[in-house]
């Protein structure tokens, strides 16, 4: 689960990480208040699960609080378009406003799990302040990997090793250590699957006798979803209005369904590799899949119904192709939820259907009773086929919105 | 001798919910030794009327000599579970249960080290043995048949689609082994890959791998060195959008490697068969087979 900026700050703060002050403003003359509080340059920051909100106008450095609130009105109440978030943009509710820090240095950190050693490992660089991501293409050896442990944790001295190797001043190794490790902690402690800090920045003192610091700049916190049982406190996190309304109905149900740009399939499987692979054939086949929706491995009638509903109210849907394998998941459970949902909503769409597994006959014979669009096959490859046999039969990409679109 | 499970085993269930009440039965009807069923509070009852329940898996394995256990419980109790087996001395453990946290299955896997019992799973199928009748998890009996291609897939569905591609090319399987999604799991490929090429019961190998980690490149350094049967590999994921699934952190831990253009390109090097599509890996697997 994604959290915004402001969460995770307090999430640090909580965990005696040092931020600079500040608070979250839903209007202008609260963002107004808020800077009032601050001597010098302010940062206000437009709350969104996305990044790249700089380049698109997201975050502002201003000087006045008056500037704060303008600055404010500028993001609260409009939809904020970055390389990250929907074509559409998502709507901004919140801002941050925080102090602003003379900064001397940038850099990063973060605790992540690798899969592979089976630990959290904690990344840092002395590139700090560019996405991580380009780093690790252009400069890989900038990178520092540390593993934790699960009996020891986060051992200090590593951390210490971690805060000489990024070249902090001398005064800062220690805290900079203690920094790693509680970052470590918190990773553990929330159970987290991302806890970033970019950047991690050193200040520059202002005037005579003030001391350089170590402070997480922005913060970044993913939680995971499958360990939010044991953390009541932070499941109230969650924040609906980030998501797409399919989505949302999707986790209601306890499906999982992932919206994709450009295509006109609708895809229903159960497991991700079956889904990856119903993808694959999908471009084969030449075409993209509009979105995916996997029922995953348990699902029941009244689940495959509801996911059936969700599938075909993405109006970008012209054909769906179900790829069910039947293992927990029965196949004439799933028939019948497919039948019902089809029904009641766009009954004319095309259907493409594999089945195999647990009752899949059964599954098959009432898919084939129902009178809907159905061409059945019997393994991935068939229904590639049937894909292109159905596409072949289509008008182009989007030819149906035309025609009702008075161009 | 046979892969992970044979004629000896004898099966405890662990977690008999509907789901696993409902596996529990499947198995048993295509004719697996279910010797034990553990579900507290019904100690005294019995499963179908033949197999005795037990609140403990040190009881159940005590009375009845149960050496493989598979798992259905929740989530939240699954690694506790996995332990409470380690702990009883269950050689062979198959943790079907998906959703478990993964700081929980840190310390399990921590917990194992220098422990003699092997973990497969979480969050995967299981695995099937035809000729033996051995079903430990939720592959469904009525798509395999016995033959020689061993199977070992990180994904569960898509090991049911590779064993129903076989069929339809008249193969059967050795052992199919699904050893899970997660990230954190037990046993690995190249444990299976080990054991595949050991068995004389198999003479070839299905792999299936995906986005995401190395595996799949440590596997195919593995079969460089070791693995002299004919292997053919799908990797699944080529037009995932990058993102949707992993996060960017997560995804640079490995880097390039996590791509399904990488792990190809390395299995390929190690001489495996990687079909384009992963709807050719029967048709593939039949052209090997018939030379």
């Amino acid at each position: 689960m994604k959290i915004h900026e402001y969460q995770a700050r307090n999430l640090l703060e909580q965990a005696g990480i040092p931020t600079l002050p500040g608070d979250v403003a839903t209007t202008p003359s609260e963002a107004r208040k808020i800077a009032e509080r601050f001597t010098g340059q302010v940062v206000v920051k437009a709350q969104i699960h996305a990044g790249g909100r700089g380049k698109a106008g997201g975050v502002k450095v201003v000087s006045t609080p008056d500037e704060a609130g303008v600055a404010a009105a500028s993001m609260l109440g409009r939809r904020l378009v970055t390389h990250q978030t929907p074509s559409g943009g998502v709507l901004v509710r919140k801002v941050l406003v925080a102090a602003a820090a003379d900064i001397a240095d940038e850099l990063y950190v973060a605790v992540v799990m690798d899969g592979d050693l089976g630990v959290p490992v904690v990344m840092a660089s002395t590139e700090g302040g560019v996405e991580i991501e380009h780093v690790a293409e252009t400069t890989p050896e900038k990178i520092m990997r540390v593993p934790g442990d699960p009996l020891i944790g986060f051992s200090p001295y590593r951390a210490r090793d971690m805060a000489y190797a990024l070249g902090v001043p001398a005064e800062l190794v220690r805290p900079t250590a203690d920094l790693i490790v509680k970052l470590y902690r918190l990773f553990v402690d929330k159970d987290c699957s991302l806890v970033e800090v970019n950047p991690l920045v050193v200040t520059r003192p202002s005037k005579p006798g003030e001391v350089a610091r170590i402070i997480a700049l922005d913060a970044k916190v993913t939680l995971e979803d499958d360990a939010l049982f044991r953390h009541p406190e932070l499941q109230a996190l969650h924040d609906p209005d980030q998501e797409e309304p399919l989505e949302l109905r999707a986790a209601a149900a306890e499906l999982s369904y992932v919206k994709l740009e450009g295509g006109r399939v609708g895809c229903m499987v159960n497991g991700a590799g079956l889904a990856m692979a119903t993808m694959d054939i999908t471009k084969w086949a030449g075409a993209d899949p509009a979105n995916f929706l996997d029922v995953g491995g348990s699902a029941d009638e009244k689940r495959v119904e509801e996911a059936y509903r969700i599938l075909v109210d993405d109006k970008d849907v012209e054909v769906i192709l179900i790829n069910l394998f039947g293992g927990i998941l029965r196949c004439d459970a799933a028939a019948r939820g497919i039948v019902a949902g089809a029904k009641a909503t766009r009954h004319d769409l095309p259907i493409i259907v594999a089945m195999r597994g647990t009752n899949a006959d059964e599954g098959l014979k009432i898919l084939g009773d129902s009178g809907l669009k159905v061409s059945t096959a019997a393994d991935l490859a068939g229904a590639a086929e049937g894909l292109k046999t159905i596409l072949a039969s289509m008008p182009a990409k989007g030819a149906h919105h035309a025609q009702g679109g008075g161009r | 001798m046979a892969v992970l499970v044979g004629k000896n085993t004898r099966l405890l269930v662990q977690g008999l919910g509907r789901d696993g009440a409902f596996q529990a039965s499947r198995a048993r009807a295509y004719g697996t030794n279910m010797a034990a069923a553990v579900h507290p509070g019904r100690e005294g009852q019995k499963f179908e009327d033949a197999v005795p329940y037990f609140s403990s898996v040190a009881r159940a394995v005590k009375e009845t000599g149960a050496n493989t256990g598979v798992i259905y419980v929740p989530a939240p109790a699954a690694a506790d579970a996995i332990i409470e087996q380690v702990d009883a001395g269950i050689e062979l453990i198959v943790c079907i249960t998906e959703g478990v946290p993964v700081l929980d299955m840190m310390k399990v896997l921590a917990y194992m080290k220098g422990r003699k019992s092997r973990l497969i799973g979480p969050n995967c199928p299981g695995l099937l043995q035809p000729a033996t009748k051995v079903k430990v998890g939720i592959i469904p009996a009525s798509i395999v048949r016995p033959g020689t291609v061993g199977i070992v897939s990180r994904s569960g569905t898509l090991t049911y689609e590779a064993i129903a591609q076989l069929s339809t090319h008249g193969l059967g399987e050795s052992t199919c082994v699904g050893i899970g999604g997660d990230p954190l799991h037990g046993t690995t490929f190249t444990d299976v890959l080990g054991l595949f090429q050991a068995d004389p019961e198999t003479e070839a190998i299905v792999m299936i791998g995906e986005i995401g980690g190395d595996r799949e490149q440590r596997a195919a350094e593995f079969i460089k060195k070791n693995v002299k049967k004919p292997v053919v590999a799908a990797i699944v994921g080529h037009t995932a959008p990058t993102g949707k699934r992993m996060g960017h952190a997560g995804a640079i831990i490995t880097g390039k490697a996590a791509l399904a253009s990488e792990k190809i390109k390395a299995l390929k090097e190690a001489g495996v068969h990687v079909v384009d599509s992963p709807a050719y890996i029967g048709q593939k697997m039949k052209e090997i087979m018939g030379r």
